[in-house]
Parts: C-alpha cells; sequence; structure tokens
C-alpha cells in the first residue's frame, strides 16, 4: 500500500510542502537511519524518513533523503507534528533541523552526552543525571513567542511524580490566576530505550518488548508489530490466526478504554466509577492469565501465528467476560450520563478542532472524538476487518466529553465485533507450517535430530527477514500504531521505529490547555489516554 | 469489640514493652506514597481495587504527598532522567520511612540493560522489600507488604539501618 520515494536532500521541503498541497496532509513519523553498519550504494552515513498519509487516508508516501551534512529544513511550519518528532531525530541522532523553534532534546535528559541511536553508541553506557532541568530557558523563550509580557505570572509544575499525570509527564505552566497562560511539557521520564533494544534481539524476542509499549493492551502492540514483520517476509497467517489476533485486539481495545475511563472518572472526583469500570478489567485478566498466562504482558503473538491456540472452554468464559463488561459499563453511564456535574466538567473543556487535530497527527479516538471518521480497520482493513459490522464512533467538537464518550461507545462496538468473531471462527491451525519461521513442535524437538537443529537455528538466529525497509500499521487502541523496521537480513532487525499516538498527543497537549482552567488541564490530560511506555518507548 | 465484652474484666491493664506496642501500631497503618511510572503502577492498581484490595491490610491511605506517607512503593521503570526526582522525593518523606521496590525495572533495571534504564533503584536510595516479577501479581505485592508488617512486629526499628548507605547521586 505505501509508495517509496528517494529524494535529494536539497529540494526535501519543498517537495513535503508540495505533497502537502497534494493532499498528504497528515504526518505519521520522521525518523533517520545510521548505515554505518550497513552496505548501501551510497556513501552518506544517515538518513532521514519521512512517512506521509494522504487525506483519504488509504494512500501511504514514505519518503527518503540521504543526507551528507547533519543539518536539514524543519517542516514544522508545515505539521506542527513535525515540532516534537524533529527534536526527537535531533535527540537520537544528532542531526539538526534548521529554522526549528525549540531545537532541544526530548526523550534524553539534559546532561546526557551523545546520541544513543547512532550505531557507534555502546548500548549500556548510561549516563547519571545529578539535576534535573529547570525548564526555565524554555518557558522565557515560549511567552516571548506568545508575546505574554507584563503579567503576574505564577510558575508550577505539574508532574512529573503527580498522581494526575499518569505516570511520568512533566507539565510547567505559567498561570494568570486559575487560568494556564503558557504550558510546556516535558517527557522522556519513562524511556527505557525500547528502540536501541531492538536493535540487539531477534525479531521473537522483541514481543516482549512491544508488551510495555502500551502496557495497558499488550496483545494489540504484539499484534502491530508481528504484523510489520509477517508483511516482510510475505506470509500469510491462517485465518483462524485472523480471527484469534482480531477477537484479542478487541478483547484489548475493551481493557485499554476501561482504564483510561476509570482514570479520567476518578480525576474527576467519581471514585465509584472506578470499581464499576475495573472490576470487569480484572475479570479480562483472569482469561488473559488462563489463555497466556500472564496478566497484563501477555507476550502472546510470534511471527507466523502465536503462541498456542484457545483453550476448551474459552469461548463460554469470554461470554461472561463481556457480560460482565456490559454491565460495569452500564453502571457507570448510569451514574455520569445525565450527571449535571461531569456535563459541566467536560463538555467544552479542551476543544481541538478537526483541522489541527490532523495537522498535529493525532490519531484514534482522539482524533475522532472531533469529528475525523478516521479508522483504519474501515479505511486499510486487515485480517478480515471488512466483513464484520461495527460503526467508526465520532465526536463532533473534540472536547473532553467527546473523548470519553468516543470510548465507551467504542467497547459496545468492539463487543460487537468480538461476538461475530467468536460465531464464525474457523477451525484449523493458529500457526503457518513453515520450518524457517514457526518453532517445531515439542515432540520433535525431544525426538529427532531435525527438530532440535531446527529449534537451535530459529532460538539463536532468529527469524531470516530479507533486507528491506518497510512500515505498517494497525488500529491499536490509542490510534495507529506502526512500526517502521529496516532489516538487513539477519535475524535482527537493524533499526525499528515506532510511530507512536500518546507521543502525537503528548505533543498537541500544551496548546489544547493554554488558557484553561488549572484543574481542566488534569482533565484533557487524562481524556488524551497518554500511556508513558508507548510514549517514552 | 472485646471492650464490649461483659466475661472480660474491665479493669485489666496489659504490660508489653514500649517498642511492641509501637510497633504493632505501625504494622497496620502504613501509608503508602505509590512513585508509579510504568506497568507496575497499573497492578498496583488491582492492588488498590476491590478485588484484591490493600486495604484489609490497613495500608490504603494511599497518599501521593510524600510528607504524609511512610512507605514508598517504587512501581516501575526508574530511567537516569526520573532518578533525582526519586531521591528528592524519598528526602522528602519522614522518618521512620520504608521502601518497597515493585517489580523487575525497579529492582534491578529489568530486561532494560541499556542506556537510559537504572540498573536498580538501590543505586540511588536504599530498599527494604524487593519484590520480582514483570509487573508482579497484586498477591505478591500484599506479600512484600504483610513480610514488612512481620518485621514491624517482630524486630526492634532501626532508624540507622541505612546510615552507610551512599548512592550514586549523593556525592553532589
Amino acid at each position: 500500500m505505501s509508495k517509496y520515494i528517494t529524494i535529494l536532500s536539497k529540494g526535501l521541503y519543498s517537495f513535503i510542502k508540495t505533497k502537502y498541497e497534494n493532499g498528504f496532509n497528515y504526518l505519521l513519523d520522521i525518523t533517520a537511519i545510521d548505515y554505518s553498519e550497513y552496505e548501501t550504494e551510497h556513501k552518506q552515513q544517515y538518513a532521514l524518513v519521512y512517512i506521509l498519509r494522504h487525506q483519504d487516508f488509504k494512500q501511504v508516501i514514505i519518503i527518503k533523503t540521504y543526507i551528507s551534512s547533519l543539518y536539514i529544513d524543519s517542516i514544522s511550519d508545515i505539521f506542527s507534528g513535525a515540532n516534537w518528532l524533529e527534536r526527537e531525530v535531533y535527540d537520537q541522532y544528532g542531526i539538526e533541523f534548521n529554522n526549528h523553534p525549540n531545537m532541544r532534546r526530548v526523550l534524553n535528559h539534559r546532561e546526557f552526552v551523545g546520541f544513543p541511536l547512532r550505531k557507534s553508541y555502546p548500548i549500556t553506557k548510561g549516563q547519571l543525571l545529578y539535576e534535573v532541568d529547570d525548564l526555565l530557558d524554555e518557558m522565557k523563550n515560549h511567552l516571548k513567542y506568545k508575546n505574554i509580557k507584563d503579567k503576574d505570572l505564577m510558575f508550577l509544575n505539574i508532574g512529573p511524580a503527580h498522581p494526575a499525570s499518569h505516570g511520568t509527564i512533566r507539565t510547567y505552566v505559567a498561570l494568570d490566576g486559575e487560568t494556564i497562560a503558557a504550558a510546556i511539557t516535558e517527557i522522556g521520564y519513562l524511556h527505557r530505550g525500547f528502540e536501541k533494544s531492538c536493535e540487539n534481539h531477534t525479531y521473537n524476542q522483541i514481543v516482549p518488548y512491544t508488551d510495555r509499549l502500551n502496557y495497558c493492551s499488550a496483545i494489540s502492540n504484539n499484534i502491530a508489530f508481528v504484523k510489520t514483520v509477517e508483511e516482510m517476509l510475505n506470509l500469510d497467517i491462517t485465518p483462524r490466526a485472523k480471527a484469534i489476533r482480531v477477537m484479542l485486539l478487541e478483547l484489548s481495545r475493551i481493557e485499554d478504554h476501561l482504564v483510561c475511563l476509570a482514570a479520567i472518572l476518578v480525576d474527576m472526583g467519581g471514585l465509584t466509577n472506578y470499581w464499576y469500570i475495573y472490576n470487569p478489567r480484572e475479570d479480562i485478566y483472569d482469561l488473559l492469565s488462563k489463555l497466556t498466562g500472564a496478566r497484563l504482558t501477555n507476550s502472546f503473538m510470534r511471527v507466523g501465528g502465536m503462541a498456542n491456540d484457545l483453550y476448551d472452554g474459552f469461548k463460554a468464559d469470554l461470554k461472561n467476560v463481556l457480560i460482565k463488561v456490559k454491565e460495569g459499563i452500564d453502571e457507570a453511564l448510569s451514574l455520569i450520563k445525565h450527571n449535571r456535574i461531569f456535563h459541566d466538567r467536560t463538555q467544552n473543556i479542551g476543544i481541538i478542532s478537526a483541522k489541527d487535530a490532523i495537522n498535529a497527527s493525532l490519531t484514534g479516538p482522539n482524533l475522532r472524538a472531533s469529528g475525523i471518521s478516521f479508522d483504519m480497520r474501515k479505511d486499510n482493513p486487515y485480517y478480515g476487518y471488512e466483513n464484520y459490522d461495527f460503526d467508526v464512533v465520532v465526536g463532533s467538537i473534540g472536547d473532553v466529553y467527546d473523548r470519553i464518550m468516543v470510548r465507551f461507545e467504542e467497547i459496545t462496538q468492539s463487543t460487537s465485533i468480538i461476538k461475530q468473531v467468536m460465531k464464525n471462527l474457523p477451525d484449523g491451525e493458529v500457526n503457518i507450517k513453515d520450518a524457517s519461521v514457526v518453532l517445531p513442535k515439542k515432540e520433535d524437538v525431544y525426538n529427532t535430530i531435525e527438530g532440535v537443529m531446527n529449534q537451535f537455528k530459529l532460538i539463536i538466529d532468529g527469524v531470516k527477514v530479507a533486507s528491506n525497509e518497510y512500515y505498517s500499521s494497525i488500529e491499536a487502541t490509542n490510534g495507529e500504531l506502526g512500526f517502521f523496521i529496516v532489516s538487513d537480513g539477519s535475524g535482527t532487525p537493524y533499526k525499528v521505529k515506532v510511530k507512536s499516538p500518546s507521543f502525537s498527543a503528548i505533543a498537541a497537549y500544551p496548546s489544547m490547555i493554554e488558557g484553561s482552567l488549572l484543574a481542566d488541564s488534569i482533565l484533557t490530560l487524562g481524556s488524551l489516554n497518554i500511556i508513558a511506555g508507548e510514549m517514552d518507548r | 469489640m472485646e471492650l464490649e465484652n461483659p466475661q472480660l474484666p474491665t479493669d485489666t491493664a496489659i504490660v508489653t514493652k514500649l517498642e511492641e506496642a509501637v510497633g504493632w501500631a505501625r504494622e497496620s497503618s502504613l501509608w503508602p506514597m505509590i512513585f508509579g511510572t510504568a506497568c507496575c503502577a497499573i497492578e498496583f492498581m488491582s492492588a488498590a481495587s476491590s478485588r484484591y484490595d490493600i486495604s484489609r491490610f490497613g495500608a490504603e491511605v494511599v497518599r501521593f504527598a510524600p510528607k504524609q506517607a511512610d512507605l514508598m512503593i517504587v512501581a516501575g521503570t526508574i530511567s537516569y532522567k526520573q532518578a533525582p526526582i526519586l531521591k528528592q522525593i524519598y528526602e522528602q518523606m519522614c522518618e521512620p520511612k520504608w521502601v518497597i521496590s515493585m517489580g523487575a525495572c525497579a529492582c534491578s533495571g529489568g530486561f532494560y540493560d541499556n542506556y537510559t534504564t537504572m540498573q536498580g533503584i538501590d543505586e540511588i536510595i536504599p530498599v527494604d522489600v524487593y519484590v520480582a516479577g514483570c509487573p508482579p501479581r497484586p498477591e505478591a505485592l500484599l506479600d512484600a507488604l504483610i513480610s514488612l508488617q512481620k518485621d514491624l512486629r517482630e524486630k526492634k526499628y532501626n532508624p540507622k539501618r541505612h546510615k552507610n548507605f551512599k548512592g550514586a547521586l549523593d556525592n553532589v
């Protein structure tokens, strides 16, 4: 589906601008590749990769340019979402962007020396931070940019260790009374080096790492990753595996939305909702631990299929779980649906318009709440999503209320998809029959020399993926979760980049809360469902 | 309650050591401060919710203000960027205080052996109980809590137990 274009670095800015005017107005990702350990016909060490999506939400182009100097023009004036992505490239690779408004590190700390995703940087070389960045200079620039002066402002840090910051996000605000005059957000407190770790592990070893990206819905990350690898290998997985993956994807969507809704309603003071919504999540945990052996970090998917088939009696268990989910949702909705306090606190709060949301690369429920009906399951169906009957839920103005209600309704839609899948679950194997991809059966490993050798080679060398550069994505719980993988023919990826939905959302967050009340900023953050593991990677 | 039990003499005096009485009081009124960063914090949410219900062990008054808490539960990966904040918050807690390190990342860096992850929070602050797992089940966290309570009940509280501890950020 995606088109690959290589251009000269000189004309990059104007080329992207033309593409933007021709309808490619949705920026997916920007990243760089360090070719110093990879034989190519190009003599340059670095290449930049821009991934854009057309406004029909179907076509994707990947624009690649080899650069000889470490400077390139910024495109952050075309796409607001490019601002942070370019900062990340600078942070990880040391490539600077001309005319960028705020060229500083985003994931690593301010005392960090060197650029960790360069191949020359040793993976285990950690660097201590002694003093946290006070962000004063960034705030000063920001106030100047917003032309705020002669005001008696109060400065306040929310986070990084704050209960309402949902993990590890730090927002530094300038308050004019109770109103936020200016805000800057700092992330990276949960940067765990996912992408560097991937370069040191075989494809199947990466699956547990993907669990911990969006840890509220681990299986959907597994699927996004193995789907990309399978497409690079040109594998077509079995119909049963496809159906089970759809079912598990939707179950993770329910799981993820439940935790988001439970948390935001607590932020609002509605603790009762938390008990009602969190309890069905425990039931999902029980089901998943029976199926996969783990409650939270399931690591269930493998390249070519999955760890094992459904157990006997899964269908009945699943049915009970779905009933519990419905009960929990109904109870919670009965508390808030006609609740004046809930309406007052959520409606017309934290608005992002459709145009701004597209420009900032918002995705998933957050984008749909702004009224854009972009859903990968409808626009680029995979695993037979076109055969299931479900609605894409859209909001009207993109406020906190819309984002909450979109999630509530998506749970209902997901439940309906799961029921349809289980009604027509195909029989057969869950793993493909390909000895170069899927591990042999245990009895073969213990009884035949071929089995032992096969197992040994696959474990030690990994699944060999022919040299390629490939982007693929799915509609994960928070939106389009994509993987851009560069392979060099070995069993270990040369480079992996995650197109993370939370990263785009948090980049848009400061501009969403400027001008609103401090208390509303907490709800805005909660409604975006930022998962730190996925944001900081 | 026993005090309302007519069988019991009303003029009873219980003789115990002050230390033991204080230990008994501490044991059942631990106020946790959650330093949650990642996946383990989600499992802490489970431990706090009605299925596992940490309040059965007298530790449900979750405080996010370090000055009001005496038990820090570090739930999640601590990166080098986060480390000075962890240290600062630990220092803001008043004595007596205890630390539970929840999960593989907090205990040892877990499988993130790389340029950004602290290889265990005990490089920064002293730890009293380690909980294994990635993430640990809520039962494992409850077990850690119970074993800490057992210590408080049976052992003399030693405020100087970490006197010789020197963290990586302490020499600045």
